[in-house]
C-alpha cells in the first residue's frame, strides 16, 4: 500500500487535494441552506483586490474630470443651448404630467391603494467584477462602514438613472457585492407596461434577460416597455427594466419574452442603492393636487344653509351630508377654514367649486359680487351641483355625474363640504384685505 | 511541427522569484476583475487560467502545477458570488494536466502554446460545468460555439502573455 502511494504520489496528492475541495463544496451547499454567512476566504480575497481596484477607478477618473471640465470643452457653447431649450420643453411636459399625477393621486387615494416611495437612496462608484461570465457581479465601494446592511429577507435594490442594476449580495467592509438582474440566479417581478402581463426576469447564461412565466396565449408585442411590478418584494414598482426585444414560444405554455435592458450593465459606473423604501397611503393633501387660489376663496365665503327636507322632521340636527357620513353630527365651518367630513378624506376642489353657484343665490348684493368676481376667472364645471333639488340630500359627484341614484355611495366618495352653519360666519372673512391677490387666481 | 517528444534531459525546469510567484497570480486576478469593467470584451479572457498554465508547463511539477492551479481558482472563486471550489477544482485539474505535459513534451514553442492552452481552457470548461451543474446543481450554461471562440481568444492572448511572463523565469 505504501509502496502504491510512493509510486502515485502526485495523483494521490491530486485525489486528495480534489476530495478536499469537494467537501468544501458540500459543507457550504448545506451550510447556505442555514444561514446566508460569508466565508473568510472571500473576506480576504475582496478586502485585498477592492482597494485597488478603488485606487485605479479614482485616479482614472480624477485624471478623466481634469481632461473633460478644464481641457476638452468643445462643442459645450452649443450643448448648453440645446440643454436650455429642452429644458423649456421639459417643463411643459412636466406640467401636463403634474395634473396627471395629481388626478392619479386622488385616485389612489379614494381606492386606498398604498404606494411605495424611494425615501432614502445611497449613491456608490462601481469599483469592479468578478470578471467572470458565470457570475454575473459587480463591486461598489459602499459598504458595512457606510452603513450598507445585508439582509436576506429585505435585500437593497441598486438602480441607476436609466433603470435597474441588481440587488446587493454581500456587504464587506468598505465595498459591497451586487448580483446583476441578467445572472441566472437573478430574478425580478416585472410586468408588461401596455398590456399588464406579469412575470419574472431572469438571466440567462449568455448575459441576456428574459421573461418567464408569461402565457403562451397572450400578445406581447416587441418595444413594450418592462417595469418592476413589486412582486418580488425588492425592488420598488414601476421601476424601467427594459423593452421587449423579441418574443418566441418557451418551454411548456410560456412564452420566451427576450427583454432589452435599459441600463448599460457593463458600464455602469454610478449606481444608487435604494437603503428605504416606504409604504404609504397617499395623503389628502397630495390626493387634492395643488391648492388654487379659487379653492381658497370659496372656503372663506359662508356655507350653504341647507333646508331640511319636508319630510324630515324641522327639529333634526342631522344635515343631509352628516347623514351621508354616517349619521353623526355635523361638521361645522370655522373661521375661513372648512371641517373635514369624517370619512377622513377632505373635501376637494371640485367639490368647493360646486358650491358656490348656491351660496351666491342666496347672499346679499355685496356678496354676490364677490362671487362673481372671484368665480369670473374660473371655467365652470359642467358637473351639476351635488345638493339635490328635490329631496335636498347630498348625493356624491359620482351620482351627480349618470352613476344610477340607487346605488349606495361608498364612504370614501368626496362629499360635499359644505354644511349647515351654526350662524353666519364672521363679516371680516369676506374684507379685501383677507383675500388672496389677484395674481394667484386662476 | 511545434510538439515535439524530447528526453527528461533535454527539457528545461524553471524556477520563480517569490515576488513573482506571488505578484502574478494576484495582479492576474485583479486585472480579470477590472479590466472588463472597461473593456466589456475582455471578459472573455482568463488570465488565472493562463497564469496557472504558464507555472505549470513551466516548473514540470505535477504537485506544484495542481496546488498554484488550486490556489488561484479558489481565489477567483472568492470574488465571484458562487460556491468557493468551482474554479478551484477546475483549475487544479487543469494544473496537474499541464505539468504532466509538461513534463513530457516541449511546450517552448508558440504554436504549441496556442494548441495547448485551446485545448486546456475547454478542458477547463468542462470541468466547471460538470462541477456546477451535477455537484452543486447551479444554473450555468454551455455552449460550444462560444466556448471555442474563447479558447480561441484566450489561446492567442497565452502567446503574447507566455512571451512576457517568460522573462521571470529562471533556470532551476
Amino acid at each position: 500500500m505504501e509502496n502504491i502511494i510512493t509510486r502515485y504520489r502526485n495523483f494521490t496528492i491530486l485525489v486528495a487535494v480534489l476530495f478536499a475541495q469537494f467537501l468544501g463544496l458540500a459543507m457550504q451547499v448545506k451550510r447556505t441552506t442555514d444561514s446566508q454567512s460569508t466565508l473568510l476566504i472571500r473576506v480576504w480575497a475582496v478586502s485585498t483586490v477592492t482597494p485597488l481596484e478603488k485606487a485605479f477607478v479614482f485616479t482614472t477618473h480624477g485624471i478623466r474630470n481634469v481632461w473633460r471640465n478644464y481641457f476638452y470643452l468643445r462643442g459645450v457653447r452649443r450643448e448648453n443651448r440645446e440643454l436650455q431649450a429642452e429644458i423649456s420643453q421639459m417643463r411643459l411636459e412636466q406640467a401636463r404630467l403634474a395634473e396627471d399625477a395629481a388626478q392619479a393621486h386622488r385616485l389612489q387615494a379614494l381606492l386606498g391603494f398604498k404606494e411605495q416611495f424611494i425615501s432614502q437612496t445611497m449613491p456608490a462608484q462601481v469599483i469592479g467584477s468578478s470578471g467572470s461570465d458565470q457570475s454575473r457581479i459587480i463591486y461598489i465601494d459602499k459598504g458595512a462602514r457606510d452603513g450598507l446592511k445585508v439582509d436576506i429577507d429585505q435585500p437593497l435594490p441598486v438602480i441607476t438613472d436609466q433603470g435597474i442594476i441588481g440587488r446587493v449580495l454581500r456587504v464587506f467592509h468598505s465595498s459591497s457585492q451586487v448580483l446583476l438582474v441578467n445572472d441566472t440566479s437573478s430574478g425580478v417581478g416585472a410586468i408588461l407596461e401596455k398590456s399588464r402581463l406579469q412575470g419574472v426576469l431572469k438571466g440567462t447564461p449568455s448575459g441576456d434577460a428574459v421573461l418567464d412565466k408569461v402565457m403562451s396565449d397572450e400578445q406581447v408585442e416587441p418595444g413594450e416597455r418592462v417595469l418592476t411590478s413589486g412582486g418580488d418584494r425588492i425592488f420598488p414598482k414601476g421601476l424601467l427594466i427594459g423593452y421587449v426585444r423579441d418574443v418566441r414560444p418557451g418551454a411548456d405554455l410560456f412564452l420566451r419574452v427576450r427583454v432589452r435592458l435599459s441600463a448599460n450593465l457593463s458600464k455602469a459606473e454610478e449606481v444608487l442603492v435604494i437603503t428605504k423604501v416606504d409604504e404609504r397611503e397617499p395623503t389628502a393633501a397630495e390626493a387634492r393636487g395643488p391648492v388654487r387660489a379659487i379653492d381658497i376663496l370659496t372656503n372663506r365665503l359662508p356655507s350653504v344653509p341647507v333646508k331640511p327636507p319636508s319630510d324630515q322632521p324641522a327639529n333634526s340636527e342631522k344635515t343631509p351630508s352628516a347623514a351621508a357620513n354616517g349619521g353623526g353630527s355635523a361638521p361645522k365651518t370655522t373661521a375661513g377654514k372648512p371641517a373635514e367630513p369624517k370619512t377622513g378624506i377632505k373635501p376637494n376642489a371640485t367639490a368647493s367649486v360646486h358650491s358656490v353657484p348656491g351660496v351666491a343665490s342666496e347672499q346679499s348684493p355685496a356678496l354676490k359680487n364677490k362671487v362673481a368676481t372671484s368665480t369670473s376667472t374660473t371655467p365652470r364645471p359642467k358637473v351639476k351641483p351635488a345638493v339635490s333639488a328635490t329631496t335636498g340630500a347630498t348625493t356624491s359627484p359620482a351620482v351627480a355625474q349618470g352613476n344610477h341614484p340607487d346605488e349606495p355611495v361608498k364612504a370614501p366618495a368626496p362629499a360635499p363640504m359644505v354644511t349647515a352653519p351654526a350662524q353666519d360666519p364672521p363679516a371680516q372673512d369676506l374684507s379685501p384685505q383677507n383675500q388672496p391677490p389677484q395674481g394667484h387666481r386662476r | 511541427m511545434a510538439i515535439s517528444y524530447t528526453s527528461r534531459e533535454q527539457i528545461e525546469v524553471y524556477r520563480f522569484s517569490v515576488p513573482v510567484t506571488v505578484g502574478v497570480p494576484l495582479a492576474a486576478l485583479f486585472l480579470q476583475a477590472f479590466l472588463p469593467r472597461i473593456i466589456s470584451f475582455f471578459s472573455i479572457f482568463d488570465l488565472p487560467l493562463l497564469v496557472t498554465i504558464f507555472f505549470a508547463v513551466a516548473r514540470r511539477n505535477q504537485v506544484s502545477g495542481l496546488l498554484t492551479g488550486g490556489v488561484i481558482g479558489i481565489l477567483q472563486d472568492s470574488l465571484a458570488h458562487r460556491y468557493v471550489g468551482l474554479y478551484g477544482i477546475a483549475k487544479t485539474v487543469v494544473g496537474y494536466v499541464a505539468s504532466s505535459l509538461g513534463v513530457k513534451l516541449d511546450l517552448e514553442n508558440p504554436g504549441a502554446r496556442l494548441m495547448v492552452t485551446f485545448g486546456f481552457y475547454i478542458l477547463h470548461e468542462i470541468v466547471y460545468f460538470l462541477v456546477a451543474r451535477l455537484l452543486v446543481r447551479e444554473a450555468v450554461g454551455f455552449r460550444w460555439g462560444h466556448l471555442a471562440f474563447a479558447a480561441l481568444c484566450n489561446a492567442a492572448l497565452a502567446v503574447i502573455l507566455f512571451m512576457i511572463l517568460d522573462r521571470f523565469k529562471r533556470r532551476a
